[in-house]
């Protein structure tokens, strides 16, 4: 009782509407399944895996970590496998899947177009490129994660300066900078390629092809709260999302500048994306797919949108994650994955849902 | 309350407007009326900045646009598109709470008062029973319906509607017709453009008639909306008649019609 009336008055504070109006009520209830679902992913994952360790064993060894218990009851081998691989390589997962659903949602309003993915501005390419330098180059480019991020920012960075014409930024222009840079750092990616040894090449398309192998803590440090302060900020400016989304005149009448606010919320997601990017690779399909099937759920306003897809890129990346690495014994790249399951489901919303989703 | 003096635009080559000058007091309904192409819609934008001007000045209230910000100019003017339709499905409902947006402080600060203000702008349009369907899946006449809801709902003491019933059946015509009237009744100043003369000059305080690139009338309806001024901007199609005191604005071949009967 104490708990509903506690949600209840923080469901008043956000400003959403709870006593006449049903469908936003049944809106917050389908975000609060989706973070159970969330949660039950993880702890099902968790307990999976290539080498064989019991469930009870698996939380025994967490609940000691989370209650900074004495951990030297737990034998060496297992605290690593589950403390040090599994679970940071779980809040990665979350943390990439829930960073790419929510540049695709803000891309997608900002661009007014449903199609568009977080890498059309050669936020991708560009990380490629940084990451294909560190690989070839190692001595010079020492690695591959802050290259890949430089690279990754540069490429927005010059794709947005490109777009830009007596301060404005129509979105066309943007779009089109973006296929440039992105080809632009494409080719550069195939020529580094093309003089790479074979060992470099391999390792240059295992790259591309993105994955959790080497997750670590470190990684979660520098990825995890960035991807929060994104979420947060993002989803504070979810109405202002929602009029961009109208286009730039009507945002001009309802008072919301649409050069700044434009630019903002590109930043942040661009930032998420490309620190993603850095860490994991290119993974494809979270960000064009989740926005679509939270609007699906929820209606288009981001109010709703960016927390569902949030929780939904997360799932979805955990799910595949865990996928990748238990349906034979070597892992298979995410990527291939994501795309596999990806692919069809967005053709069935397409087929059956287009309407709803595109207008 | 709306003061243009000596406006010129200019879309790189092609003059638009020149030396455009008039004022609107408050609590008038004016109209705004002129052939295709003669520049209503970039006066609009002109003044609403999303277009830079050439010279001349913009004053509202007393205050000149171009030192205003984006967020101050929305709480003063509020502004009816001809056409638009945005990608995604929101709700009719959603579309007009969006018109509350300049009055929103804060993060989440969408308040049930703005709800019901924005409830109350569709009750008095009476379309609530669309509130609840996508607004780009209506039909044109039925957003027109939305975004002049959407403007009341925004609460301005000044609103620039572009062609706000071009879209609409007889019944809607004079419903929003009578709503601007209303609407100036509470002291607000509307400046509308149409193109039907005879709603101008039934419904307006007051007209000014625009041809390519300037002003060629300006006052009150009765006398601007005269045979003289059509004639120069609708080339001897029209004929003004006048039955018992009420101008009518008919062809000039259906006019002929009634002559010979």
């Amino acid at each position: 009782m104490l708990a509903e009336r506690h949600i209840n008055k923080i469901i008043d504070k956000l400003g959403y509407e709870r006593h006449d109006d049903f469908s936003e009520r049944r809106k917050i209830f389908i975000i609060f399944i989706l973070l159970g679902l969330v949660i039950l992913a993880g702890v099902i994952s968790l307990t999976l895996g290539a080498y064989n360790i019991s469930v009870d064993l698996v939380y025994k060894t967490l609940f000691i970590h989370l209650t900074m218990g004495d951990i030297s009851s737990i034998s060496k081998l297992h605290n690593t496998i589950i403390w040090d691989i599994r679970f940071p390589r779980l809040i990665l997962a979350i943390s990439v899947g829930g960073a790419l659903a929510i540049a695709g949602a803000v891309f997608q309003s900002v661009f007014r177009n449903p199609l568009v993915e977080p890498y059309i501005l050669g936020v991708s390419s560009g990380a490629a490129f940084g990451a294909a330098l560190g690989i070839l180059f190692h001595s010079i480019f020492f690695s591959i994660q802050i290259f890949a991020f430089i690279f990754a920012t540069l490429a927005v960075v010059f794709a947005y300066s490109l777009a830009r014409v007596r301060g404005q930024t129509p979105i066309v222009t943007l779009i089109l900078a973006g296929v440039i840079v992105g080809s632009i750092f494409s080719a550069l990616v195939s020529f580094l390629k093309y003089i790479a040894n074979d060992s470099a090449l391999r390792e240059i398309v295992f790259w591309l092809m993105g994955g959790f192998y080497y997750a670590s803590w470190n990684d979660v440090i520098m990825l995890t709260p960035m991807v929060l302060i994104g979420l947060i900020i993002l989803w504070s400016l979810a109405w202002k999302l929602n009029i961009l989304s109208m286009g730039d005149e009507e945002a001009r009448t309802l008072g919301v500048s649409p050069e700044k606010n434009k630019a903002i919320v590109i930043a942040i997601a661009t930032a998420v994306t490309a620190f993603s990017v850095s860490l994991v690779g290119i993974i494809a399909w979270v960000g064009l797919m989740m926005p679509h099937a939270s609007r699906l759920l929820l209606g288009p306003d981001n109010r709703f949108v960016i927390p569902a897809c949030f929780l939904m890129g997360a799932f979805y990346l955990l799910v595949c994650d865990t996928l990748a690495r238990t349906i034979t014994m070597t892992e298979i790249p995410i990527g291939i994955i994501t795309s596999l399951l990806g692919a069809p489901y967005l053709c069935y919303l397409l087929r059956n849902k287009g309407k709803s989703i595109l207008g | 309350m709306l003061r243009i003096s000596d406006l010129s635009f200019r879309y790189t080559q092609k003059p638009i407007l020149s030396d455009v000058s008039f004022s609107v007091e408050p609590g008038q309904l004016c109209g705004l009326f002129g052939p295709n192409g003669s520049g209503k819609t970039t006066l609009f934008k002109c003044c609403l900045r999303f277009l830079p001007i050439e010279q001349g000045s913009i004053r509202m209230n007393s205050v000149d646009v171009s030192s205003r910000s984006v967020e101050e100019l929305a709480k003063t003017v509020a502004y009816v598109p001809q056409e638009h339709k945005p990608p995604f499905p929101y709700l009719s409902r959603e579309v007009v709470l969006m018109g509350r947006t300049p009055h929103i402080k804060g993060f989440f600060g969408i308040k049930r008062q703005d709800k019901q203000i924005a409830r109350d702008a569709m009750d008095q349009l009476d379309i609530l029973d669309i509130a609840d369907e996508p607004y780009n899946q209506l039909s044109g006449g039925q957003r027109q319906m939305v975004l002049m809801a959407r403007a009341i709902a925004q609460d301005t003491p000044l609103l620039f509607l572009d062609e706000p019933t071009s879209a609409l059946d007889f019944q809607n015509q004079m419903k929003i017709w009578g709503l601007m009237e209303d609407i100036v009744a509470e002291g607000k100043t509307i400046l509308a453009c149409s193109h039907d003369p005879n709603h101008v000059a039934w419904f307006c305080d007051k007209v000014i008639v625009i041809s390519n690139h300037g002003i060629v009338g300006e006052g009150m309806p009765d006398e601007t909306i005269n045979q003289d001024i059509l004639d120069r901007i609708y080339h001897n199609t029209c004929s003004v008649c006048s039955n018992s005191g009420v101008p009518m604005v008919m062809p000039k071949k259906v006019a002929l019609r009634m002559e010979n009967y």
